[in-house]
C-alpha cells in the first residue's frame, strides 16, 4: 500500500492530504465500500456502537444505519455461529484445531507423554517433553487465532464480547496440565454454545469439561481423597461470589457432591459393580465414576442432598445458579463488563430479578441493561482492557481487509499482560479502570499503540505459505475514522494529531488519545 | 466505592511530576520493601516444624525429612523444632547465620473466607477487622501519606490495591526492560493529549519512568549485548529492584506467584522447592544489588494464608490460615524464629485443619513500620487503624 505522505520529518502530516489519496486504496478490494457520507452517524450513535461491538468498522455503521437501533440489538442478541466474511472463514476452516476430537487428542497426548515419562532421564527426554509441549502451545495459538479473527472481523460483535466474558469468567490457564490442547474445544464447545443461554448451561458445560477439571483439579478430587480447590472457586468465583454466605462447611460438602467428577480420555471403562453401573456417564473425555464417588450424605447451604451419583452435582448446582447471590453477582459482573466499573446498584438489581424471573436467561438479563436509562447514561466512561484496545485498533485500522497472520495481534496483548488464555489464576482479568490505567501500564500501552501505528509486514505475511504484499501503514484516517472516531476528539488530541510529523507518530498520537481509550 | 471522590481530588490537586518527587530529599534514609505471594504458599514445607511427630503423620508422601548432620544438603535446622527446606539452604542459610532474616510463624489474617482474592485484597487494605471493606485506601498508600515523602513504587504489571490512597505512585514491571520509545518531544504531545484528564499523572509518571529505568539499566542492558549476564527469572528482577531502591526509591511493592499448590506440590525436590528456590536467591541478589543500603534496609515477605496442615489427596494441600512471615534487612538483628508460637500437634491446628494465627499481620508490620521511620503512635494509627503493635525487636 502506498504511503504517500510518510517520511516527512519533522514536517506537519496531515491525515486529510492522505484521505483523498488513500481511502480507497485503504478499503480497496471491498467492492462498494461506504462512502464517509453513508457511514456518518451521532455521537450518541457512536458511542453506544462502542459498547455493543468491539469498536466499529464500516460494515457495523452501515448495518446499524440500515436496521436502526432496536433491529439491530435484536440481532446482535441472536445466538449464532459468527458469520465470517469468506476468507476470514476459509483462513479458520483451514486450522487442526476446528476438526480436532478434545478425548482423542488428550488420548493421544497422554499416551506421549507416559511414553516420554518412562525415557530415561536426560537431553532426549527433556527434547521430547519439550517438542511436545510446543505443539501444544501452537495448538493453543490456533485457538487464539480463531478467537481473534472471529472478534475482529464477525459482525456479530456482542456475542465475540460474550465469547471472552465468559471464558474470562470461566477462567482455565493454557499452561496448565495438558490444556493446551483443550483450550479450542472448550472454547468452542463448553462456551460459545451458551453465551446468550441459560447460566446454569455455562455451569454444566464448564463443569464437565476436561479442560476445567484439570485446571481446578477437580479430575483428582475423589472419595477420601478430596481436593476442594474446584469446589471452592465453583461457589466463590463461578456462581455465588464470596461473602454470599456459604461456610468452610459447603465447601467441603460440595467438594464430595463433585468428587468422581473427571476425566477419561481413551482408558478402559472402569469395572463396576452392579448397583454402580447405572450411576455410570462417559461423554467425550468427561466421566463421572461411581467408584471414585462419596455417597454420603452432604448439606449444602442448608439443602440435604443424599447420594445419588452425578444427579447429586446437577442438584447442586441448580440450587447455586438459583441462590439470589448468583443471580446479583453474575448481573453485577456483566454490567461492571458492559456498563460502568461501579454500576448502579438499582440497575443491577432489575437484571438480577430479571435473572432470577428467568432461570438465568443471559439474554434476557442484557435486554433489560442495554434498554436501561443507567447504559445510555454511562456510554463513553468505560477504559478499554488490552483486549478492547487491540480489536477495536485492529477494526479501525485494517476495516474488512482480512489480516493473513495473527501471531502479531498475540504478541502485542501478551504486551498488554492480556492474552487469550494466559490468566493463571482462577479469576480472570479484572474488568475496571483501575486494574489496567496504571502508570506502567499507560506507558507499555503506547508503546504497543506505536507498534500498532507501523507498517506491519508481519500482519500480512500468510501463516500457510506464500508470498507477502508489500506492506504500508494502516490507513487509520479512513472513512470510519472521519465518521466515527473525529467527532469524539477533544482539541487538546486534535492540537497533539496537528503536530504529528510523519503518519507513524499521528497513528500513535490517535491510538493514545484519550478519547481512543475509553468505550 | 468512592473512586469518583478520589478522581475529583486527583483532578484539584496539580499533578507533580514524578521527577519533582523522586528528588525530594527523603528525612529517613530506611527502606522497605514488602513482597507479596500470592497463591497461598505452604509454608509448612518452606519452616519445617520437624520436632512434631504429627507433621509426619499428617504428610506421608510431601513430607521433608528431619534435618541430620550427616546430610549436609538436607533441611537445615534452625532450633531445636524448626528447620530450613532444602531447596533455600544454600540462600537462605547465610543470611539467617548472619542475623539477617528471621522468621514468624503463625502470622497471618483474621478473614475466614480461605479465599485468595479476598483474604489477599483484605491484607493489602490493612484495616481493622472484617466485614465490608473500604476499598478507598491500602496500608501502603497510607504509609506514605503518613510519611510525605517520595520515592514510592510497584514493581508489578498493574499498581496493587496496597498502594490505592497515595497520590500517583509508579509501577513498572522488571520483568523485561528496553530502551525507552519516545523522545522528549513526542512525550509532550502524549501527556499534552491528558491534561487535565484524571490519568494526566499516570502517563506522565510511565513515560518518565520507562526512561529513568532505560537509565538505570543501561549498565545491564550493556552487559546484556555482550552476553555477559548470567542471572535469570526472579533473581535478575530483584537485582534491577535493588538497584532502584538502592538509587532512587525508598518503599517498594513486588509480588511472586505460584503458590497455589493443590497438587503434586513435591517435598525436598519439586515444584514448591524450585520456586522458594527461585524467590530465595533473588531475595539475595536484591540484598547484594543494594550495596550499603542493605543495613538500612527491612523486606518482609507475606502469603496470604498458609495451607492446610495436612497433604490432601493429591500430594498437594489445600487452603489453610496461618502463614510464616520472613523478616529481611542488614540490621533486623534476625537469626531467630519470631513472634507468639506454640508446640505443634493436633489439638493445636485451627479448626483441626490449619496454623492458628497468633501473630496478626498489621500487629507484626505495625511493630516494624514504628521504629523504621520513628513513627508515633498516631501517625500508626492513620496506617493500621486500632492496631496493637507487636515489637518483635526487628528493625
Amino acid at each position: 500500500m502506498a504511503t504517500p505522505c510518510s517520511g516527512l520529518a519533522l514536517t506537519r502530516w496531515q491525515p486529510t492530504v492522505a484521505l483523498v489519496a488513500t481511502a480507497a486504496v485503504a478499503l480497496g478490494g471491498c467492492a462498494g465500500a461506504p462512502t464517509r457520507t453513508e457511514l456518518a452517524a451521532s455521537r450518541t450513535d457512536v458511542l453506544w456502537l462502542n459498547r455493543i461491538a468491539y469498536g466499529v468498522n464500516s460494515e457495523t455503521l452501515a448495518d446499524y444505519k440500515r436496521r436502526g437501533r432496536s433491529d439491530f440489538l435484536d440481532s446482535q442478541l441472536t445466538a449464532r455461529d459468527p458469520p465470517l466474511p469468506s476468507p476470514v472463514a476459509a483462513q479458520i476452516n483451514l486450522l487442526d484445531v476446528v476438526h480436532a476430537d478434545a478425548a482423542q487428542l488428550l488420548a493421544a497426548t497422554n499416551a506421549e507423554y507416559k511414553r516420554i515419562n518412562a525415557l530415561a532421564d536426560g537431553p532426549e527426554k527433556e527434547q521430547a517433553r519439550k517438542e511436545l509441549n510446543e505443539r501444544g502451545n501452537a495448538f493453543a495459538y490456533q485457538a487464539a487465532r480463531r478467537d481473534l479473527l472471529r472478534a475482529i472481523y464477525s459482525p456479530a460483535q456482542l456475542q465475540e464480547q460474550l465469547a471472552w466474558f465468559w471464558l474470562n469468567h470461566f477462567n482455565v490457564a493454557e499452561s496448565k496440565a495438558s490444556i493446551r490442547w483443550l483450550i479450542g474445544d472448550y472454547e468452542e464447545r463448553a462456551l460459545r454454545p451458551h453465551l446468550l443461554g441459560h447460566f446454569r448451561e455455562l455451569v454444566m458445560a464448564t463443569l464437565t469439561h476436561p479442560a476445567m477439571l484439570q485446571y481446578l483439579d477437580n479430575a483428582q478430587n475423589a472419595v477420601n481423597h478430596i481436593n476442594e480447590n474446584y469446589a471452592r472457586e465453583l461457589m466463590e468465583l463461578h456462581t455465588l461470589g464470596v461473602g454470599a454466605g456459604y461456610t468452610q462447611g459447603d465447601v467441603q460438602n460440595l467438594a464430595r457432591i463433585l468428587t468422581g467428577v473427571g476425566i477419561n480420555a481413551g482408558g478402559p471403562q472402569p469395572k463396576l459393580k452392579p448397583a454402580w453401573q447405572g450411576l455410570y456417564r462417559h461423554d467425550g473425555a468427561f466421566e463421572f465414576n461411581p467408584a471414585r464417588h462419596d455417597f454420603g450424605l452432604k448439606i449444602l447451604l442448608g439443602h440435604a442432598i443424599r447420594g445419588q451419583g452425578f444427579a447429586e452435582v446437577e442438584q447442586a448446582v441448580h440450587i447455586l445458579v438459583r441462590e439470589p447471590a448468583c443471580a446479583q453477582f453474575i448481573s453485577r459482573k456483566l454490567a461492571v463488563y458492559f456498563v460502568a466499573d461501579d454500576p448502579p446498584p438499582a440497575l443491577v438489581a432489575r437484571m438480577a430479578a430479571t435473572f432470577s424471573r428467568t432461570d438465568g436467561d443471559i439474554g434476557a438479563v442484557l435486554r433489560v441493561m442495554f434498554a436501561a436509562p443507567e447504559f445510555s447514561a454511562a456510554l463513553g466512561g468505560k477504559f478499554k482492557d488490552p483486549m478492547h484496545f487491540v480489536v477495536s485498533t485492529m477494526r479501525l485500522a485494517y476495516d474488512a481487509r482480512p489480516i493473513l497472520n495473527t501471531h502479531p495481534v498475540v504478541n502485542w496483548l501478551r504486551a498488554l499482560a492480556e492474552p487469550l488464555y494466559g490468566h493463571q489464576t482462577p479469576d480472570g482479568y479484572a474488568l475496571t479502570e483501575a486494574a489496567w490505567a496504571s502508570s506502567g501500564q499507560m506507558s507499555r500501552r503506547f508503546e504497543i499503540a506505536r507498534a500498532m501505528a507501523a507498517p506491519n509486514a508481519a500482519l500480512f505475511e500468510p501463516e500457510e505459505g506464500s508470498i507477502a504484499p508489500a506492506a504500508g501503514f494502516p490507513q487509520l484516517s479512513n472513512p470510519v475514522y472521519f465518521a466515527a472516531v473525529e467527532p469524539l476528539l477533544s482539541e487538546r488530541t486534535k492540537n497533539a494529531l496537528g503536530a504529528a510529523t510523519s503518519q507513524q507518530e499521528w497513528n500513535t498520537l490517535l491510538l493514545s488519545s484519550p478519547e481512543f481509550s475509553y468505550r | 466505592m468512592q473512586r469518583r471522590d478520589l478522581l475529583r481530588l486527583a483532578a484539584t490537586v496539580p499533578a507533580l511530576t514524578l521527577a519533582g518527587r523522586l528528588f525530594a530529599a527523603p528525612t529517613s534514609p530506611a527502606r522497605f520493601l514488602l513482597v507479596f505471594l500470592r497463591g497461598g504458599y505452604d509454608c509448612t514445607n518452606f519452616l519445617i516444624p520437624y520436632s512434631s511427630s504429627f507433621y509426619y503423620e499428617a504428610r506421608p508422601h510431601i513430607a521433608i525429612a528431619r534435618p541430620d548432620a550427616s546430610a549436609p544438603t538436607g533441611a537445615l535446622a534452625l532450633d531445636g523444632d524448626w528447620a530450613l527446606a532444602p531447596a533455600v539452604r544454600e540462600a537462605l542459610g547465610p543470611l539467617y547465620q548472619q542475623r539477617q532474616l528471621a522468621f514468624v510463624p503463625f502470622a497471618g489474617t483474621d478473614d475466614l473466607s480461605r479465599s485468595h482474592f479476598e483474604t489477599q485484597d483484605s491484607i493489602e487494605l490493612g484495616e481493622p477487622s472484617r466485614g465490608q471493606h473500604d476499598f478507598s485506601s491500602g496500608f501502603m498508600g497510607r504509609l506514605v501519606d503518613v510519611l510525605g515523602s517520595s520515592g514510592s513504587i510497584a514493581f508489578t504489571d498493574a499498581l496493587p490495591l496496597t498502594f490505592k490512597g497515595a497520590a500517583d505512585i509508579p509501577n513498572v514491571s522488571l520483568k523485561g526492560i528496553g530502551k525507552a520509545a519516545f523522545d522528549q518531544r513526542q512525550t509532550s504531545l502524549l501527556t499534552g493529549m491528558y491534561a487535565e484528564h484524571h490519568l494526566e499523572a499516570a502517563v506522565a509518571d510511565g513515560l518518565e519512568l520507562r526512561q529513568e529505568v532505560a537509565l538505570a539499566m543501561a549498565d545491564e542492558m550493556l552487559a546484556a549485548n555482550r552476553g555477559a549476564i548470567n542471572t535469570k527469572g526472579f533473581a535478575l528482577e530483584a537485582e534491577r529492584m535493588g538497584k532502584l531502591m538502592r538509587d532512587q526509591y525508598r518503599i517498594g511493592f513486588v509480588d511472586v506467584g505460584g503458590w497455589d499448590t493443590h497438587v503434586n506440590e513435591g517435598g525436598a525436590k519439586g515444584a514448591l522447592a524450585n520456586n522458594l528456590d527461585n524467590l530465595s536467591r533473588g531475595l539475595v541478589s536484591f540484598s547484594q544489588a543494594m550495596g550499603e543500603h542493605w543495613h538500612s534496609t527491612v523486606v518482609v515477605v507475606v502469603s496470604e494464608f498458609g495451607r492446610t496442615f495436612r497433604e490432601n489427596g493429591n500430594n498437594g494441600t489445600d487452603h489453610g490460615h496461618g502463614s510464616v512471615y520472613w523478616v529481611l534487612g542488614g540490621a533486623i538483628g534476625g537469626g531467630r524464629i519470631a513472634g507468639e508460637q506454640l508446640a505443634i500437634q493436633r489439638a493445636t491446628l485451627f479448626q483441626d485443619r490449619d496454623y492458628p494465627v497468633l501473630n496478626d499481620y498489621r500487629a507484626v508490620l505495625g511493630g516494624l513500620f514504628r521504629p523504621i521511620w520513628g513513627l508515633s503512635a498516631g501517625q500508626l494509627e492513620r496506617v493500621f487503624p486500632q492496631v496493637k503493635p507487636l515489637d518483635l525487636k526487628l528493625a
